[in-house]
């Protein structure tokens, strides 16, 4: 037990933590990207970096996304372990045909002999109000690319974690970092000791027994709220943050769907060619006997991201949420 | 005045302070590319260099037509050929020293063999049996890439690692005319330039993307004085001479070696094949064009030279041949023999751990092998 009173910190506290203490602790830890040295990051991640361990070690390119990530491969391939900033989740875009071409499959191609331990960090999602190409959710794109791990964290704790777990990773990792949960706080004490979650590991956020709520990243926490509200109802939702979409992790999704015998999957992400189809497939395919109701969806709606003003109808809330629930064919028994 | 005339008649005027950042003037190429084989210059090249350039290069021109014969044969799924290219070829890896790297492009099979790669694991990607098919640490070569330019930017951070390593490393990047249009070009070219990395770009100007020429790739002047626009030199040089190709290469390893930076080089040179066995060169150029430049043919430059200096005998001549030969019969004898394939090597090196995911379908795969393996004894 901790004798240090915990004290709130942001998510974006946590990862500018983890970075720092990955770099302190490995000089083989690059950072590079757009604005991430002088400024710190337009989310101020790398706040600090460049002046703690040069600018060498944390470095602003040239805006340029196939440039930085192409090089930040070759500085890979000669035993560098970059950390790769990408701006927004639009703006990883033209880094796509590196990061598929040869992030992805390196390792592969080369029959291990060239494994690429890189991190992608990419600010993704909505809900902060961003103009067009600053929302988008990309992660589809990502979990269809063999050869990257996907990973998202949904709280403060988690986030310090899974990006230490990231960059220690010799596989090439895409780090979705939920841009609206940069500020939000928890009680995480940065000077405890800190776990670094193993990758490709689920946890159940919440326990219930009616309904089980698949979800990640930003979706966390709306689950989390809309899980709350339910009791109003008479549901009792458990609540599975994924934190790791490639690899996924059927074990905790299916030990707790078999559980409760039904799901949601809720993500931002548009629904059609979706996350949310494959995870509902993986558990139609391993829980069908256990099912009381078809696994459903609750997504972004198929259209490009909304304008700002807009949003909030795009963005799945907690009422969708809870009218999915009420569409699980409940009988009276089994609330 | 339409509107692309009014854009160039617009010219801001410079506030007060400006100046341009670095005077283009000793970064601007020659007006004609060097050359060397054939000129005054030729009569102060090494002997024994020229001998060695000779060497290599017939033997890369007995790779290439025994290459292109194995993909005839069907043991090569595909072969793009260097022939006519054959001086940039080896001359791109004997500029190297052996501490130093080597980016390929698909078509630069030679120069990775040049480099001291085995010839059957550099064709691995070209007969199939898996992408690449030799270790790139061993000899510092790099995956060929085909993705045009792709591996550009890998060489850039590779030299930048390395000298941010404190090491003494240059890298070498192989990319064709039809390459210089693609994005990934012009950032490798400037994230080198900016910072000041110790890369060489050696374009091989071969006259054709596939069947699209270079006018309609590019209207800049020469693709060498691209690199003016990144603030670094562009050298040009005539891609058939093998020694001024050498010397051109070698002087900008050296210049990246001591700190100055990269170079862009372009290599004037042909296609003398198809793109690759699997096009059909007649439907875009004739082949008076194909016969002017077998005129100006890479192995018989070096040939006429060292023979009308009295530098090479009958006797050597026909003794590089010879070993070309056994070069060429050593190749087809081993590429005539079927790979062995594991298909579970499929899910070996997807991951350093296979996902669970993978370990379900790498058991489908087993139990369908051992179901054919069955089935076969059974019969």
């Amino acid at each position: 037990m901790s004798t240090v009173a915990l004290k709130p910190a942001t998510m974006a506290q946590a990862l500018t933590r983890a970075l720092r203490d990955a770099m302190a602790a490995d000089p083989a830890v690059h950072v590079m990207g757009e604005d991430v040295g002088t400024l710190g990051g337009v989310f101020r991640v790398t706040d600090g970096l460049a002046k703690e361990f040069g600018e060498d070690r944390c470095t602003d390119t040239p805006l340029a996304e196939a440039g930085i990530l192409g090089t930040a491969v070759g500085m890979a391939m000669y035993g560098l372990r970059p950390v790769v900033e990408m701006q927004f989740d639009a703006f990883a875009y033209p880094a796509f045909e590196q990061l598929v071409s040869h992030v992805a499959k390196m390792r592969n191609r080369t029959r291990g002999k060239m494994p690429l331990p890189l991190t992608i960090r990419i600010p993704y999602g909505g809900g902060i109000g961003g103009v067009e190409h600053h929302s988008d959710s990309s992660e589809a794109y990502y979990m269809a690319t063999p050869g990257l791990h996907v990973v998202t964290p949904a709280t403060v704790a988690d986030a310090y974690g899974l990006l230490r777990a990231a960059i220690a990773s010799d596989d090439p990792v895409v780090f979705l970092e939920p841009k609206r949960l940069y500020w939000s706080k928890d009680s995480w004490n940065p000077d405890e000791p800190q776990t670094v979650e193993p990758i490709g590991r689920a946890v159940v956020r919440r326990t219930g027994r009616s309904a089980t709520l698949i979800t990640y990243g930003p979706s966390v926490p709306v689950c989390l709220e809309a899980a709350e509200a339910a009791r109003a109802e008479g549901w009792d939702l458990e609540v599975v943050d994924l934190r790791s979409l490639v690899p996924f992790d059927d074990e905790t999704v299916c030990a707790s769907v078999r559980r409760t015998g039904r799901a949601v999957v809720v993500h931002e992400s548009g629904g059609f060619g979706g996350p949310g189809g494959e995870i509902a497939a993986r558990v139609t395919e391993r829980c069908f006997h256990y099912l009381e109701a078809p696994v459903l969806r609750v997504a972004g709606f198929d259209v490009p991201y909304p304008p700002p003003m807009l949003e909030r109808h795009h963005l799945p809330g907690v009422d969708r949420i809870l009218d999915a629930v009420a569409r699980l064919q409940w009988e009276a028994e089994s609330r | 005045m339409t509107v692309m005339e009014q854009r160039g008649a617009y010219r801001p005027s410079p506030p007060p302070a400006w100046q341009p950042r670095t005077d283009p003037a000793p970064l601007l190429p020659d007006a004609e590319p060097h050359r060397v084989l054939g000129t005054e210059a030729a009569a102060k090249a090494d002997p024994e260099l020229l001998r060695r350039l000779y060497a290599q290069a017939v033997l890369g021109r007995r790779y290439n037509t025994q290459a292109t014969a194995l993909t005839k044969q069907g043991r090569l799924a595909v072969y793009p050929s260097s022939t006519g290219q054959e001086a940039c070829e080896i001359a791109a890896a004997l500029a190297l020293q052996e501490q130093d790297w080597l980016f390929p492009s698909y078509r630069d099979t030679l120069a990775v063999v040049a480099r001291g790669v085995d010839p059957v694991e550099t064709l691995t990607l070209l007969r199939g049996d898996w992408h690449t098919g030799y270790d790139p640490y061993e000899h510092r070569v790099a995956p060929l890439s085909t993705p045009l330019a792709t591996q550009l930017p890998h060489a850039v951070g590779l030299a930048h690692a390395a000298r941010l390593k404190g090491d003494d490393v240059v890298a070498l990047a192989m990319v064709g005319d039809g390459g210089t249009s693609e994005g990934d070009f012009h950032e490798a070219l400037n994230f080198a330039a900016v910072w000041h990395a110790p890369v060489v770009f050696l374009v091989q100007n071969n006259g054709f993307a596939i069947s699209v020429p270079l006018a309609k790739q590019t209207a800049a002047p020469s693709l060498a004085h691209k690199a003016v626009g990144y603030g670094m030199p562009g050298r040009l040089v005539d891609g058939n001479d093998a020694a001024a190709v050498h010397e051109v290469l070698t002087d900008a390893v050296r210049h990246a070696r001591e700190g100055g930076g990269p170079t862009l080089v372009e290599a004037v040179t042909y296609r003398i094949d198809a793109h690759t066995n699997a096009d059909d060169a007649t439907r875009y150029r004739g082949a008076a064009e194909v016969e002017a430049w077998r005129d100006h043919d890479p192995v018989q430059l070096l040939e006429r030279e060292l023979t009308g200096r009295g530098l090479i005998g009958e006797d050597e001549i026909a003794a590089v041949r010879e070993e070309a030969e056994t070069m060429a019969a050593r190749l087809r004898e081993r590429m005539n023999q079927d790979p062995v394939l594991d298909p579970m090597d499929l899910f070996a090196h997807v991951y350093a751990e296979p996902t669970s995911q993978l370990r379900e379908q790498q058991a489908l795969l087993r139990a369908e092998l051992e179901a054919e393996a069955e089935e076969g004894t059974a019969r």
